[in-house]
């Protein structure tokens, strides 16, 4: 039951949303992951594997924290779940080690990945060099020269870095170079996708591997504190750490689940990435789900400080969470999650990705009414999804961080150029 | 008029059928219309018109510098359907090829009407199978226009059945496991995956994905009911740049050269 009411059918649709919109070169190598996916989700060798491997390699469970300082600043109780501590900074490589592990299983020998800002290529990379499996990595051209340090990463990492220049030279370019790749070497190749999102099984593959951070943080919210949280947090580019969260939750009605979209400069400006508040439905990289998109059907580039959000599909479980009403999704600006950042860096000691500071800048948004509802104790579960290391030439962009004594901008509400 | 005729035509000489590709828009509308004009005089019996997509996942290099170039020249849906009508008006049969999410946002109904009421034949559709492509089918079927899904060497004998069952008009077999663009050898995969498609059907089966010369065209026809080119077209263009003259006059002899090939296959 719960499975159709939140989950995808056999065909990848989740309502009216997913399914799988693509070339039938492609669907023979869908249909093959589809079946070692579901049989390795089957098979305890498999799940145990990818337990330890999760544990011992990459660090899970992670810490679920209160954050009392904030908390305290803002009236609610903050848990902030550390995904910000896994191995490679993010979530991302709960879902990295799970496809490379399938790989491994289904006997192929190459991978290939999509990146925007370089996070899923550092992963896939890291992954690959794990499992011994050959990777490239596709990646806006435009990217490669913002991210050079992330170039370097998975060049370390042994990967090659393809630098993507057709279209608009961004994510979601990266995607199609990668696509057309797996068209031409599908035989001994897997696509590592780097979000919920694309054709089936894609969605409910990757939930399944990401899905860890969810389980782990309920149990925790038990076992410290006794109780489940109201409400539940995460950002959502193309919605992989968010679904990750949101899936162990699906059930508890009274645990109410928000979603925070890249706003850019604002819904109203047009510059963001919010596909969900503001896009339409339409059919984008093999799935039907909301999509920035124009009257002719055409995808309009997205925009976000955060290179993490900047995708203008979404996955369709989220649209369908959005349509069905179990799962809220907001915008927050560009300067709503660099105040969070701040926020956080100065009273909890921990500098958050710029996607998760969207999430936490929602968090606190929401944090406000739930505490007039239900007092001090209200309490407010965050997915912490990254840390903040590779966002530090954003800080010093944004807030005018880097000066000597006496030079340095100290305000926390800097100007965006 | 289903493009099903014009295969029969060319069969009725012992002979494939040339079916051409440029995306509408290139280098603007009415330039993409004399281009398809000069295709069709120099012999072409197909026409196929691209509607130009800002994510083609099927196309290489190519034919998304040209697609990139309409876009960018404000090309429109409409504008699509008005070179539809223009083309079709020539008397061959004249389809559009086209990633889906363009149709599913003019409305499916809408643009299979209007594409009917245009004269178009019907639509080429590389990112919907037949199993996610009901609501065209239903669309199409009503207005009586071609289905032309694609097979691949990766299809099973299950979907190749199940492919050719919705098709009208004809079968798309991709010869290559890859995008488009011209390539220096054909591939050994085609024939095989025509024989196994032919085995589910009666239609024509054409035979796209990197044919560029009147040989490659003359290997291809002697297996194929028909040679599909696309990139060698494109290609002609690009290389004119903007002597337009130039570009149409290098058509016209591929285009011979072309429809020589499959004369002698």
């Amino acid at each position: 039951m719960s499975e159709l009411r939140f989950g995808a059918d056999e065909r990848g649709f989740f309502g009216n949303f997913g399914g799988r919109f693509m070339p039938e070169a492609l669907v023979a190598a869908l249909d093959e992951l589809t079946v070692a996916w579901q049989d390795a989700m089957a098979d305890p060798e498999f799940t145990d594997a990818f337990e330890k491997i999760l544990r011992e390699y990459a660090g899970t469970p992670s810490l679920l924290y209160e954050a009392e300082r904030l908390s305290k600043k803002v009236g609610a109780r903050i848990l902030l779940k550390r995904e910000d501590l896994n191995h490679t900074g993010a979530h991302k490589i709960r879902n990295v080690l799970g496809q490379a592990m399938l790989t491994k299983r289904m006997g192929k020998t190459r991978v290939i990945a999509e990146t925007g800002a370089g996070q899923h290529g550092v992963a896939s990379a890291t992954a690959a060099a794990y499992f011994g499996l050959d990777c490239t990595v596709y990646m806006g051209a435009v990217d490669t020269r913002r991210q050079a340090l992330n170039v370097a990463r998975m060049q370390l990492l042994g990967a090659k870095v393809i630098p993507v220049d057709s279209g608009s030279a961004t994510l979601k370019d990266a995607i199609n170079e990668a696509l057309r790749d797996w068209v031409a070497s599908v035989d001994h190749t897997a696509y590592l996708f780097g979000t919920a999102a694309g054709p089936h099984p894609f969605p409910s593959m990757v939930r399944d591997f990401c899905r860890g951070i969810g389980d782990e943080a309920r149990q925790q919210c038990l076992d410290q504190f006794g109780a489940l949280p109201d409400a539940i947090a995460a950002c959502v580019g193309g919605g992989s750490n968010a679904i990750g969260l949101f899936t162990a939750f699906l059930e508890d009605e009274d645990v109410a689940i928000y979603g925070f979209e890249a706003g850019g400069d604002g819904v109203e400006t047009g510059r963001h990435a919010a596909t969900i508040g503001a896009g339409e439905s339409g059919v984008l990289h093999g799935a039907r789900t909301y999509v920035l998109q124009d009257e002719d059907g055409q995808t309009i580039e997205s925009h976000s400080i955060s290179a993490g959000l900047d995708y203008p599909g979404v996955g369709p479980q989220h649209s369908h969470l959005s349509e069905i009403g179990r799962a809220t999704y907001l915008p927050v600006t560009d300067a709503e999650a660099m105040d969070a950042m701040a926020l956080l860096s100065r009273t909890e000691g921990i500098i958050p990705a710029v996607e998760s500071a969207h999430a936490l800048a929602g968090a606190l948004r929401i944090a406000e009414q739930l505490a007039a509802e239900k007092g001090p104790d209200a309490t407010i579960l965050v997915n912490l999804s990254g840390r903040g290391d590779k966002d530090m030439g954003t800080a010093i962009d944004w807030f005018g961080l880097g000066g000597t004594e006496g030079e340095t901008d100290d305000q926390t509400e800097g100007d965006h150029q | 008029m289903s493009a099903k005729r014009a295969f029969e035509l060319a069969r009725s000489e012992s002979r494939a059928a040339l079916v051409g590709y440029l995306p509408a828009g290139f280098p603007d509308v009415d330039g993409s219309i004399e281009a398809m004009k000069v295709m069709v005089e120099s012999g072409c019996d197909v026409i196929e018109i691209g509607l130009p997509y800002s994510d083609p996942v099927m196309d290489g290099p190519t034919i998304q510098a040209a697609a990139q170039q309409a876009l960018e020249g404000g090309v429109r849906t409409r504008d699509v359907l008005r070179t539809v009508e223009a083309v079709a008006a020539t008397g061959v049969p004249t389809l559009v090829m086209t990633y889906w999410n363009p149709v599913e946002r003019y409305g499916v109904e809408k643009f299979a009407a209007d594409l009917a009421s245009a004269g178009g034949a019907g639509l080429i559709t590389p990112d919907i199978t037949p199993d996610f492509g009901e609501e065209w089918i239903a669309a199409a079927d009503r207005h009586d226009l071609d289905k032309v899904f694609l097979v691949s060497p990766s299809s099973t004998d299950e979907r190749i059945a199940m492919t050719t069952a919705a098709s009208r008009g004809f079968v798309y077999a991709t010869a290559v496991m890859g995008v488009t663009g011209a390539r220096s050898t054909t591939s050994d995969l085609a024939g095989p995956l025509v024989a196994r498609t032919k085995s589910t059907t009666d239609l024509p089966v054409g035979v796209g994905l990197g044919v560029s010369t009147g040989d490659q065209a003359a290997e291809v026809a002697s297996y194929a009911d028909g040679v599909i080119v696309g990139s060698a077209f494109v290609r002609t263009l690009l290389d004119a740049g903007p002597d337009r003259q130039a570009g149409l006059t290098a058509l016209a002899t591929l285009t011979r050269d072309l429809a020589d090939g499959v004369r002698r296959g």
